[in-house]
């Protein structure tokens, strides 16, 4: 083995340390946790993953997280699929400066958006609903599914939508049955990109919620702040967060490399 | 060659009308807010640009941005050149290189509350893998609640964990992209390994690098769940970055004009650095 190869094993295993604790936590039981040091759980506990799938309060955590996700995924892939093949084919007044006012909305800082947002769906009856995660999330996700999807689209060659009208293919006929399967692995990518970035957001979801559509992360928030020290139960619900994550990027492994490049390189 | 389309607005629409009503509505809200003064029961009254001036005057605000722009360089002057080493020291092809890219691409899809619940757990000083080994085995007084340096070098430690993943991601992109013939024709030239990546691999890696340097930047600049959960801005106000600090502003004290003038401020420095990174980076490009 060469040398070079030892930075990116050093690197992954510096990146596996606090999650190897966090499962290791979330086997231990409270007693042990308080007891003091131990680099392996001491008594193998599933203690702390029962409490949570036999509570509605936490798997509902869990469900109303993936509603939302998968929503606002779906959301973000269809707006965003004709304004990218509109940015990628086409040029129209003012498309540049389009192009840039949408990725300004991911420099705000949701911090600021807080409040107005909390007020904005209050106003529209949405206050507390999985759609209006998922709507909200759409500020940042849009953007930049516009943004890899356009890229993916320039990389097809014009001649493949005029040969297709030459063939007599109306446009929604061959938007969907010879381009969609074309660029598929950038619907693939972008569908990850949304997926993650509205997977880990948490302060708009936990502000557009109560009880109804209230997210797993926040669920997590009160138990942290209000039940004490029960960090077994905490590091379970981290490690149940991670999951989802995980196995979406095992379906992506392939198209990851060219993905992160946002489909530009 | 792009055609000229105005039809191409209406593919456009959906896109515009859904992220305008995310975007512009509350943007509104804040500018309304920060021009006026409340003081309880929906009253408002006209404040003009007294928040303005007042936040660009306030020595909390110029400290917080101090601090949040001491973090922002720090976290990129550490997360970009090691981002670059390892897609660099990556093996181009193999069996491994999926497993590799998948469990670097790991902490980007942990929630962020989680992120900072897990360093918690990971750094506490008597029953946490980092705080223990560094206290008992290594000897050193580790402590995030009571010494700043601590915390501060945490939450670097822990923003470097959590995203020069993403760099590495974009650099190997770049880097995969290269055609083999380039590699042989410097290798007939007799060229040095810096000089390949000088003149070749740094060159082709230029777009990628921009988005990184650019999604890092907004990210760090924006940053709040992670420290906050991990420190709460604390010991004292040693690690209050700037939306923490606006979070305190705007619901912790309800002062919604400051708050909403902070933000808008915020935002503009934000922009105005993207904005001229941006232009700079591309500048050379047709």
């Amino acid at each position: 083995m060469r040398p070079r190869s030892l930075v990116p094993l050093v690197y992954i295993l510096f990146l596996m340390l606090p999650i190897y604790w966090l499962l290791a936590m979330s086997f231990k039981t409270t007693n042990e946790i308080l007891g003091g040091f131990s680099f392996f759980p001491q008594v193998f506990t599933l203690e702390n993953y029962i409490a949570i799938f036999t509570d509605p309060t936490w798997y509902w955590g869990y469900i109303n997280s993936i509603i939302y996700v998968s929503l606002n995924t779906v959301i973000s892939l269809c707006a965003a699929l004709p304004a990218a093949y509109a940015f990628s084919r086409y040029r129209f007044m003012g498309d540049k400066h389009l192009f840039f006012w949408l990725l300004t909305n991911r420099m705000a800082p949701a911090a600021v958006f807080a409040l107005p947002f909390f007020q904005l769906y209050s106003a529209v009856g949405l206050f507390d609903t999985h759609l209006a995660v998922a709507l909200a999330h759409c500020l940042f996700n849009i953007p930049l599914a516009v943004w890899i999807l356009e890229g993916f689209m320039s990389g097809v060659p014009k001649e493949l939508d005029e040969t297709a009208y030459v063939d007599g293919y109306s446009f929604p006929k061959f938007f969907v049955s010879i381009f969609l399967p074309t660029i598929k692995a950038g619907v693939g990518v972008a569908a990850f990109f949304c997926f993650m970035f509205s997977w880990v957001e948490l302060l708009l979801a936990k502000t557009l919620t109560a009880v109804e559509a209230k997210p797993i992360a926040a669920t997590m928030t009160r138990t942290a702040s209000s039940a004490g020290y029960e960090l077994g139960l905490l590091a379970a619900a981290g490690v149940l967060t991670i999951i989802p994550g995980a196995i979406v990027i095992y379906f992506v492994r392939n198209y990851i490399a060219k993905g992160f490049a946002l489909g530009r390189v | 060659m792009k055609s000229e389309n105005p039809r191409a607005w209406l593919f456009v629409l959906p896109v515009l009308v859904l992220v305008a009503f995310n975007a512009l509505v509350p943007l509104m809200t804040v500018v309304n807010y920060s021009v006026q003064e409340t003081f309880g029961n929906n009253q408002f009254f006209w404040a003009g640009l007294r928040w303005f001036e007042e936040i660009l005057r306030s020595e909390r605000f110029h400290a917080a941005l101090g601090r949040q722009l001491l973090f922002t360089f720090t976290i990129l002057i550490i997360e970009v050149p090691l981002g670059i080493a390892i897609a660099l020291a990556m093996p181009r092809k193999g069996p491994w290189v999926p497993v590799c890219l998948v469990l670097m691409a790991l902490p980007l899809l942990i929630p962020w509350n989680v992120v900072g619940a897990m360093w918690n757990i990971f750094t506490l000083p008597d029953i946490g893998l980092l705080g223990w080994v560094l206290n008992n085995g290594l000897g050193i007084e580790y402590n995030m609640t009571t010494s700043p340096v601590a915390a501060w070098v945490t939450i670097i430690v822990m923003d470097v964990w959590h995203w020069t993943s993403l760099v590495v991601l974009l650099c190997y992109a770049g880097l995969v992209a290269i055609p083999d013939a380039y590699y042989q024709a410097a290798k007939i030239d007799g060229a040095s390994n810096w000089a390949v990546f000088r003149y070749i691999q740094l060159p082709k890696m230029k777009t990628v690098l921009t988005i990184a340097v650019l999604l890092r930047f907004m990210d760090s600049f924006n940053i709040y769940t992670e420290p906050f959960t991990l420190t709460g801005g604390g010991p004292g106000n040693s690690t209050t970055l700037l939306s923490i600090d606006l979070v305190k502003i705007a619901l912790g004290q309800f002062d919604l004009g400051p708050a909403a003038a902070m933000s808008l401020i915020y935002f503009a420095i934000t922009l105005a650095v993207s904005w001229l990174f941006y232009t700079l980076m591309t500048k050379d490009d047709p």
